[in-house]
């Protein structure tokens, strides 16, 4: 399988995007294909940033990625094992990919989940990102804890 | 001509042909989706008398010679006594109607029956009546090749099924494209992505304990990535069916088949 990510047209470019999720609202700013800056100007909880990874109706890694938690059945394997993206990526790199992973690859099949749907969105999430930036922040923070160190 | 140029054509235009016939994409028959089934559900369908998709095949069979409406008519007063007339014809479907200035699906035909013709009342898109008519006039092609026409006064409405295919829509931002035509064969949490075609439906889907629609199907998977579904039979839908049945030109109509 081939990804296609054009993290090298990115470089140089300094891109801006405005989060609305409910009532909250963050700024965040891309610079050469990450997001150096926390969203919520917090650190992120691993412990919550799993369960929320898990959660069916908030990340839902586990459609698509295989994660080294053996206690869920059914991991999907459309993407990568994340099981070493604390020791692949760093956290600003880890935080580009969830908030909107599109911007380093537009054809992925992996939501944004800080961009809110544009086309015939149900109208219950209309307006609505997937996760808030907490969320994200947890989420990131759980796998820079993720160094290949678990075996199945 | 000199003779030697004529021969320098021909060769060139046969270098031409092995060159274009080397680039083009490959026409593949896509798969069914009873191929990446587990062999518990394959075996349900394989046996006609395990397969509980056929209780809905016997009322559409029984409804064929059933007289309903005001014209005192049944199907098998214009088709025939056993369907057998329906051969070959639903694998073309959804087709262009001149009356209609649109596509019509199998169950807009049984409809314009019912209603212009019988002189009774339409069925519901959903309900048992229809899934077993539906059913019934498909099991009469099953084994032969799904074959639609998209050209000529088909094309804006295959056109439009293409783009709805291929358009990112929902909570999800994800195109059908982006599950049956980039992942065929990977798992998606417990299930299998398939090429997603309609060559089975109506299916008994495990899942529903009853057969369905190939448009509630589609209803399911616009659900899922949070996007707003459309009706069971409106154009969008069967615009769309009508893109599906052409990527599974050439596969083979197993109606009614199993699913998960
Ligand atoms: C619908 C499928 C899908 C879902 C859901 C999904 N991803 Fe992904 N993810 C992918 C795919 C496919 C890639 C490969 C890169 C690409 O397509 O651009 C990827 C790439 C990644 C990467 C980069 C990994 C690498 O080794 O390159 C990370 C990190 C990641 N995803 C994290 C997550 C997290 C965390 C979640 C949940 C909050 C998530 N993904 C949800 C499909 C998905
Ligand atoms: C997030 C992933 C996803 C997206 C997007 C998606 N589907 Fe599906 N679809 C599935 C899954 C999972 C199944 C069940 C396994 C299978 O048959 O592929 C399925 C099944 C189907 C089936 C049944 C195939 C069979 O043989 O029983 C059809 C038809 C279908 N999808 C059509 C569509 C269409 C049309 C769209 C876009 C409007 C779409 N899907 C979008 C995930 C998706």
């Amino acid at each position: 399988m081939t990804y296609r990510i054009i993290v090298g047209a990115l470089t140089g470019i300094v891109v801006s995007g405005a989060l609305v999720t409910g009532t909250m609202a963050a700024d965040y700013k891309i610079v050469d294909g990450t997001i150096p800056q926390s969203l919520t100007g917090k650190a992120g909880d691993p412990v919550q940033g799993k369960k929320t990874a898990v959660n069916r109706k908030k990340g839902n890694c586990l459609a698509c990625h295989v994660m080294p938690i053996p206690e869920e059945q059914f991991h999907g394997e459309v993407g990568p094992d994340l099981g070493e993206s604390g020791s692949n990526y760093s956290a600003a790199e880890l935080r580009m990919r969830l908030v909107d992973p599109k911007v380093l690859n537009p054809d992925t099949i992996m939501p944004a989940f800080l961009v809110p749907g544009k086309t015939a969105v149900l109208k219950k999430f209309a307006g609505k990102t997937i996760l808030s930036p907490q969320d994200v922040e947890d989420i990131v923070a759980y796998l820079t804890t993720l160094k290949g160190s678990y075996s199945k | 001509m000199k003779k030697t140029s004529l021969i320098k054509q021909i060769v060139m235009f046969a270098g031409f042909g092995v060159l274009v016939a080397a680039c083009a994409p490959k026409e593949e028959a896509l798969k069914s989706g009873y191929d990446w089934a587990i062999p518990e559900t394959q075996a349900m369908q394989d046996d006609d008398f395990s397969n509980p998709a056929f209780m809905w095949v016997d009322i559409g069979n029984d409804e064929w010679s059933k007289t309903d409406g005001e014209a005192g008519k049944s199907c098998a007063d214009c088709h025939g006594a056993d369907g057998s007339s329906m051969k070959g014809k639903s694998n073309m479907y959804p087709v262009y109607n001149k009356d209609d200035k649109k596509l019509r699906s199998i169950q807009d035909e049984v409809n314009n029956c019912r209603t212009n013709r019988m002189k009774a009342k339409a069925w519901k898109w959903e309900s048992d009546q229809m899934l077993g008519m539906a059913a019934f006039i498909r099991t009469q092609s099953r084994d032969m090749p799904i074959n639609v026409a998209v050209d000529g006064d088909a094309a804006p409405f295959f056109e439009a099924g293409k783009e709805f295919y291929e358009t990112r829509r929902g909570g999800l931002d994800m195109a059908c494209t982006h599950c049956h035509v980039d992942f065929p064969g990977v798992k998606i949490r417990a299930n299998v992505l398939t090429n997603g075609l309609g060559n089975g439906f109506p299916t008994y889907r495990l899942k529903w304990q009853k057969i369905g629609s190939l448009h509630r199907r589609f209803r399911g998977c616009n659900k899922n990535i949070r996007a707003q579904p459309f009706k069971q039979g409106s154009d969008e839908y069967t615009n769309l069916e009508l893109y599906l049945n052409h990527r599974a030109k050439g596969v083979m109509n197993e109606s009614p088949s199993v699913r998960n």
